[in-house]
C-alpha cells in the first residue's frame, strides 16, 4: 500500500450498545505510512472504532474501507494484512515468549521467523520464560510482537502503554516509531498526551464518538493562541469571580477544576502581574502558582471543559 | 525494522497452524500439574483404594462364647474350637454378657444340662443368626448325629465378578467424561475471560482448527489415560479385558469424543470460570450418581431408567462393562454407540453455532 489510497478510510460510523451510542457518525482517513493517533478520555468511543475497523465489531450504520477492502467480503484477506493489539489481551501463562510468537507465526501467509521478531521487541534475553513471569512493559512488547509477526500493512494499536512505567513506554514507543519508519500506517488509541504528540503526525480528539478536532498536534496546540498554561491555586475563602480573570491582560480562558484554576495565557509576563494584583484586590491567598507550555491535555480541556482522565 | 519483510514461504509441517495450537494445549497441560493429577493419578488412587476396600476376603471366623459356669463349659468350647469357622472364647458370666451386648461375639452358648443347650443372640443380626446354625451343627454332630446326605464344598473366586471388575469400566468411563469436560471447558472460558480468544480470532486463524486442536489434543491424551488405568487394573487386581482391544479402543474414541463437544457445548456461552464449573457440576453430578459409576445403574426405580438409559455416560458405562467384562461384540452393544453418537451429533454442531467467540 505505498500508493496514495487511504490505507483506512472510515465514514459516518455509528455504533450503539443498548442506549448508550459509543460511536456517533465518525469519518476519518489514515495516510499512506501514518501514524494516526485517536485521543480521548474512557468512554470516548476510541476501542470501539478500532474494534470495528479490526472486523471485531458490527457497525451499526457507516462505511468502513481498510486497505481498499471490506469486512464482509475481504475478512480472511484482511486479516491477514492487518496487525493488531487489543486492549488488556493476556496470552496463556504456561507458554513462553517464543511459543506464543510461534502460534501467532503459524496463522500468517507470510511474515519475518518469530525469533526475528522476538529480536525487534527487545525479548531475546526471555525467548524461553513462561509469559507468566514477564512484567507489564514486556508483556506489551510480547503483544506488540504478535501484531508485527504478520508482516502487517496496517497496525491498530489500542492504548499500547497503558499501565506501563515512563521507561517501559518510552522502549515501546522506540519500536513503534521503528516499525512506522518501514513506511506502513498505524491507528493508535491512548489517552496519554505525551503519547499522541511523541508518535503521532495526526491525532483526533475524540469525545462522546465524535471528533471534536482534528490536527497535526502542533497545529492543535497552536490552535488555543496560548503560549502558557498558568495553573494556580488560593486558600479557602470568598470564590473567585472567573469573569474578572479572563479579563485579565494576556490571558485567554479561564477554567476552574477540582481548586485549581487553568488560565491559558499569551503572554505570560504581562499576565502575572495582572493575576497577583487581581487576588489581592479579592482579597486570596495563593497557595500554588506554576506554569507550563500548552499540552494536547490542555487542547482537551478548552475543547470540553474536562481532562482526559477524567471518568 | 528492515528484517520485517513479508516473504511468501511455504510452511513447513512443524509451522503448520493446527500442529501449533495443538501443541499449545498439549503444553498448558503439562504445564499444570493439577490437572495431570487428576486426570491420570486420581483415577488409580480411587480405582486402588476402591479395590482395597471392597476386596474379597477369606471368610472371616465367627466369633462365639461359652459361659464359663455353665455344664462342662470346657468340653464344649474344645469341640467347638475343632470347626475352622469358629473362633470360640470362654467367658465369665458378665464378661459373656457384655461381649454379646456389644457385638464382639454373635453368639452365647449356655449348656444348661446334659443332652440341653441354650443359645443367646440377637435374631435381628445375619452373623449371628449364621452362628447359631453353625454352631448347632457341630453341637449335634458331636452328640452324633449322622447327616442322610453327603455334601462336598467346592469354592469359587473368578476375576469379572468382583466388585473391582465393576468398578474399573465405570471409573474409565468417569474419567473420559470428567477430563473431556473439564479438560475443554476450563481452557476455553479462561481464554474467553482473558480476551484472548478475541485476539486469536483477529488474526487469520481458523476457527475450527482452533475448536479441533482441543479435540486431537484429548484424543492423544486419551491413549495414555486408558491405558494407564487398564493396566494397573489388570497387573494390580486382575481385572479382565475379555472382548477385542480394538473394540474397546473405539468405544473410548467414541466416549472422549462425545464427553469433549459436550464439553465444548458447555464452555460455548460462558464467560467465567465460575459460571461454567457450576453448569459442569450441574451436568456431571446426576451422572456420577446415576450412570452406574460405583453401583448399578438398576438400583434406581423402573419409572426413571428411560431417563438413566439416555444419559451419555451411562450408556459409555455399559457398552465399556459389556465388553470389559462379558467380552461383548460391537455388535451387541450398538444401542449405547447410537446413544453416545446422538449425543455427539446434538452437541457438536450446537455448540459450534452457539459459541461466543469475543
Amino acid at each position: 500500500m505505498s500508493g496514495s489510497a487511504p490505507p483506512l478510510s472510515v465514514r459516518g460510523l455509528r455504533k450503539a450498545y443498548r442506549d448508550v451510542v459509543a460511536v456517533d457518525g465518525l469519518d476519518l482517513e489514515l495516510r499512506p505510512g501514518e501514524c494516526f493517533g485517536l485521543l480521548g478520555p474512557n468512554g470516548a468511543g476510541k476501542t470501539t472504532t478500532v474494534e470495528i475497523c479490526e472486523g471485531l465489531t458490527p457497525a451499526d450504520a457507516g462505511d468502513v474501507v481498510v486497505l481498499g477492502r471490506r469486512w464482509g467480503r475481504d475478512d480472511n484477506e484482511l486479516r491477514a494484512l492487518l496487525g493488531i493489539s487489543l486492549q488488556e489481551t493476556q496470552f496463556s501463562e504456561k507458554l513462553t515468549v517464543a511459543e506464543t510468537v510461534r502460534l501467532f507465526r503459524s496463522f500468517y501467509p507470510r511474515g519475518a521467523a518469530p525469533e526475528t521478531v522476538v529480536r525487534m521487541v527487545q525479548l531475546t534475553e526471555k525467548t524461553n520464560a513462561r509469559v507468566g513471569q514477564l512484567s507489564g512493559g514486556q508483556k506489551q512488547r510480547l503483544a506488540l510482537a504478535c501484531a508485527l509477526v504478520g508482516a502487517p500493512e496496517l497496525l491498530f494499536l489500542d492504548e499500547p502503554t497503558t499501565g506501563l512505567d515512563p521507561q517501559s513506554r518510552r522502549q515501546l514507543w522506540d519500536l513503534i516509531e521503528e516499525f512506522r519508519a518501514g513506511g506502513r500506517s498505524i491507528l493508535l488509541t491512548t489517552h496519554y498526551m505525551e503519547e499522541a504528540e511523541r508518535l503521532c503526525e495526526r491525532v483526533a480528539v475524540m469525545d462522546h464518538g465524535k471528533i471534536i478536532a482534528l490536527g497535526a498536534p502542533r497545529e492543535l496546540i497552536a490552535s488555543l493562541e496560548a503560549e502558557h498554561v498558568l495553573e494556580f491555586a488560593v486558600a479557602d475563602g470568598p470564590p473567585l469571580d472567573p469573569e474578572s480573570l479572563r479579563r485579565l491582560d494576556g490571558v485567554c480562558s479561564a477554567l476552574q477544576r477540582d481548586g485549581t484554576w487553568q488560565l491559558q495565557v499569551a503572554e505570560l509576563h504581562r499576565a502575572v502581574p495582572a493575576l497577583l494584583a487581581e487576588l489581592r484586590q479579592q482579597g486570596a491567598q495563593l497557595t500554588e502558582l506554576r506554569t507550563h507550555s500548552p499540552t494536547l491535555e490542555d487542547v482537551f480541556v478548552s475543547l470540553t471543559g474536562r481532562h482526559l482522565r477524567d471518568e | 525494522m528492515s528484517d520485517l519483510v513479508a516473504h511468501p514461504v511455504r510452511k513447513r509441517w512443524s509451522e503448520r497452524p493446527l500442529l501449533q495450537l495443538t501443541l499449545v494445549r498439549y503444553r498448558e497441560f503439562v504445564r499444570e500439574p493439577e490437572a495431570v493429577f487428576w486426570v491420570f493419578i486420581f483415577p488409580l488412587l480411587l480405582a486402588a483404594g476402591l479395590g482395597i476396600a471392597f476386596r474379597n476376603r477369606p471368610a472371616e471366623r465367627t466369633a462365639v462364647a461359652v459361659r464359663a459356669s455353665a455344664f462342662q463349659a470346657t468340653a464344649l468350647a474344645d469341640a467347638l474350637r475343632r470347626d475352622q469357622r469358629l473362633s470360640v472364647q470362654v467367658l465369665d458370666d458378665s464378661a459373656a454378657d457384655q461381649a454379646l451386648r456389644v457385638g464382639r461375639v454373635a453368639l452365647l452358648a449356655v449348656p444348661s444340662g446334659p443332652g440341653q443347650m441354650e443359645y443367646r443372640y440377637d435374631e435381628l443380626r445375619p452373623e449371628s443368626r449364621a452362628a447359631r446354625l453353625l454352631v448347632d451343627d457341630v453341637v449335634q454332630r458331636a452328640a452324633g448325629r449322622q447327616d442322610p446326605v453327603a455334601a462336598a464344598d467346592r469354592q469359587i473366586s473368578e476375576p469379572g465378578s468382583r466388585y473391582i471388575d465393576f468398578v474399573v469400566p465405570g471409573l474409565l468411563g468417569m474419567n473420559l467424561m470428567g477430563s473431556g469436560i473439564w479438560g475443554i471447558g476450563f481452557s476455553i472460558v479462561d481464554a474467553r475471560r482473558k480476551r484472548l480468544l478475541k485476539r486469536l480470532i483477529a488474526t487469520p486463524m481458523s476457527r475450527p482448527q482452533y475448536l479441533a486442536s482441543f479435540v486431537l489434543s484429548r484424543l492423544t491424551w486419551l491413549v495414555l489415560e486408558v491405558a494407564l488405568l487398564l493396566g494397573f487394573a489388570a497387573l494390580v487386581f486382575k481385572v479382565p479385558v475379555r472382548g477385542s482391544l480394538l473394540s474397546l479402543a473405539l468405544i473410548c474414541l467414541l466416549s472422549a469424543l462425545s464427553f469433549a463437544s459436550l464439553g465444548l457445548l458447555l464452555a460455548s456461552r460462558a464467560r467465567t470460570v465460575e459460571g461454567v464449573s457450576g453448569l459442569m457440576n450441574l451436568v456431571m453430578l446426576p451422572m456420577w450418581i446415576f450412570s452406574g459409576v460405583f453401583f448399578s445403574a438398576s438400583r434406581f426405580p423402573d419409572a426413571v431408567q428411560p431417563l438413566i438409559r439416555v444419559l451419555p455416560l451411562t450408556a459409555v458405562n455399559d457398552a465399556l462393562r459389556a465388553t470389559m467384562l462379558q467380552g461383548a461384540p460391537l455388535g451387541a452393544v450398538s444401542v449405547e454407540l447410537g446413544i453416545i453418537s446422538a449425543w455427539l451429533l446434538v452437541t457438536f454442531p450446537l455448540a459450534v453455532r452457539i459459541f461466543r467467540w469475543k
